[in-house]
């Protein structure tokens, strides 16, 4: 029978392990996308990579430039934003700081659950009904374009937008109000002057949030971006967004091809891209905090 | 003096219902997208379509094998994340100490959590499906699942795990209890509630995930159902998807993915209806 320090330790460390079982998990995800990826950087060299805008990763001789691809990831994660931060940030002020309370706490819990609702299923509908909407309008030959992947991903990063950036102005102290309150300012000037101010690291934080969760966004744009490597130089045509390309190409590229390489190769990229939005995510969250503790 | 004062207050009131108007129509986009899916998707199903087999390509039956797919799908997930998360948790609540370590390990909950789905496919891919060798089944599907939705469970297990007030952790160690002891018969039971709605809220997540399951675990279309967990599946969410883009015959196939989109939609959205219906009870019952 061990005695019960040495239990406790061994327990201590085996907890321990598993508490750095998400370390461990990035860490694989970093050293297969690398080792995966890596050698397409060597081939092809990492600029010819990042911008040239030929891929065609199936032709003779195949190119494998992935400008387009990152150019409508971006075009269309910036215009998803230019429709969600105007809308999700006035709905969260609106709901932290206007709706009477008893209001709150059933709109609160309907955008958190609708914040559950799959991609694929907006994948789906703007596939068959949004998509016929806006060929008709503009009298398009396919209403799967940049403009329409916009739309889904701008209405998918709502809920997350609104839920955290709520958090965020909820979690103003009630003193600073009240202060402002009392000198005399009305409740508008209060939240223009006190509260936006004080919360708008936190709704900085919840922005960054929606952003890497829109441009990470595979099965919506994989449905209704159109799928043509163009450069998104027009929002009425199709594009191919790099996480559209890795999911719709990857089933017919050879394990350890070139084009398998390449796909691993723009997932690196991905990955960079997302793990700069979570450090300035993490950053305001942090200025956010100190604020809200009023040092 | 008193023009100015009605102006400023005009001004208030003009701009606070331009908030509610925008607060409004965002949950109204919201309910569109719902409304559209059920009202096309709600004709379509029946318990035939439910509880029947496809058949002729996935043209005509029901979606069985995707409903069970999915539900060994989310049943191993859990089944994997659960332990993994609530042990990490334990340590970084009960054990770790303020400080470079904790902060360590909280940079690599919040960055697994912010990869995008896409890229968890590829590491399943590289991994269970060809360096262990599982090929595309339940396995390798399930487990890079549970990887997806590890960080939700240690976030939810965390909050569940600090909202334990300390008197709780100081009595039990006054009376000789040891610290393991304490977590065991104290902490964790005051917790469950709080964990538990964390695994629900996983759930909903990952019935739902699409992109980490294409190239580790969902098959289109197949006639049997799994036999173990070395079979590859169908599954609810990658059903809609290969229905409407890779199907051959659209005026049968959409229909069945309406169909399969509402029971997917009713799914998780019960799933998390319930996962919040219990937090808002539980975090009520702590503040008592």
């Amino acid at each position: 029978m061990l005695n019960w320090t040495t239990k406790e330790k061994i327990i201590k460390n085996i907890l321990m392990l598993f508490a750095f079982s998400s370390i461990l998990f990035l860490t694989g995800i970093i050293i297969v996308l690398f080792r995966e990826g890596a050698p397409i950087f060597t081939k092809v060299g990492i600029s010819e990579f990042l911008f040239s805008s030929d891929w065609y990763p199936t032709y003779d001789p195949p190119g494998y430039g992935i400008f387009n691809l990152l150019s409508a990831s971006i075009v269309v994660t910036i215009g998803a934003m230019v429709i969600a931060v105007p809308f999700g940030v006035a709905s969260a002020v609106h709901i932290s700081y206007i709706l009477p309370k008893k209001y709150k706490n059933i709109v609160k819990p309907t955008i958190e659950m609708l914040a559950g609702v799959p991609s694929v299923i907006y994948g789906l509908f703007g596939m068959k009904i949004l998509s016929p909407f806006l060929r008709g309008v503009f009298g398009l030959p396919t209403g799967l374009t940049a403009l329409t992947a916009m739309i889904m991903l701008g209405i998918m990063s709502l809920p997350t937008i609104v839920s955290l950036s709520e958090d965020a102005i909820t979690a103003v102290p009630k003193s600073f109000r009240d202060a402002s309150l009392a000198l005399g300012a009305n409740r508008l000037e209060t939240m223009i002057r006190v509260i936006l101010p004080t919360a708008s690291s936190g709704i900085v934080t919840a922005i960054i949030l929606g952003m890497g969760r829109a441009i990470g966004e595979t099965m919506t744009v994989l449905m209704v971006a159109g799928g043509a490597s163009l450069f998104p130089s027009n929002i009425l045509k199709p594009v191919r967004p790099m996480t559209a390309t890795i999911a719709a190409e990857m089933g017919e590229a050879p394990v350890g091809s070139e084009h398998y390489q390449a796909l691993f190769g723009i997932a690196i990229i991905l990955f960079l891209i997302t793990l700069v939005f979570n450090i300035f995510a993490d950053i305001a969250q942090q200025r956010f905090k100190e604020k809200v503790s009023g040092e | 003096m008193e023009n100015k004062f009605t102006k400023r207050k005009a001004t208030e009131k003009l701009i606070f219902w331009f908030l509610g108007l925008m607060m409004l129509s965002s949950i109204a986009i919201l309910g569109i997208i719902i409304f559209f899916i059920f009202k096309r998707g709600v004709g379509v199903i029946s318990w035939e379509f439910l509880i029947s087999m496809p058949m002729n390509g996935m043209t005509e039956g029901g979606i069985l094998p995707a409903i069970l797919g999915s539900f060994y799908l989310v049943t191993g997930a859990i089944l994997v994340a659960t332990p993994l998360g609530v042990f990490a948790a334990i340590y970084m609540t009960e054990y770790a100490q303020k400080g470079k370590l904790i902060r360590i390990i909280r940079i690599g909950v919040s960055n697994l959590s912010g990869v995008p789905s896409v890229v968890f496919g590829l590491f399943g891919l590289s991994i269970f499906v060809k360096y262990l060798n599982f090929g595309v089944s339940i396995l390798s599907g399930s487990l890079t699942l549970a990887i997806v939705i590890l960080p939700t469970i240690i976030r939810a297990s965390e909050e569940a795990l600090m909202s334990v007030p300390d008197e709780y952790r100081s009595s039990s160690l006054a009376l000789g209890a040891t610290k393991w002891q304490t977590i065991k018969h104290v902490v964790l039971p005051a917790s469950i509630p709080g964990i538990l709605t964390g695994c629900i809220l996983g759930v909903g997540r990952v019935a739902g995930e699409t992109a980490p399951i294409i190239f580790t675990a969902a098959t289109f279309f197949s006639m049997r159902l799994p036999k173990s967990v070395f079979s590859e599946v169908m599954a609810l969410p990658y059903n809609i998807y290969a229905l409407v883009a890779t199907g051959t015959s659209p005026q049968k196939q959409v229909p069945i993915a309406y169909g399969t989109a509402v029971v997917l939609l009713v799914l998780v959205l019960l799933i998390n209806l319930i996962a919040i219906f219990m937090r808002i009870k539980y975090s009520n019952k702590n503040a008592n």
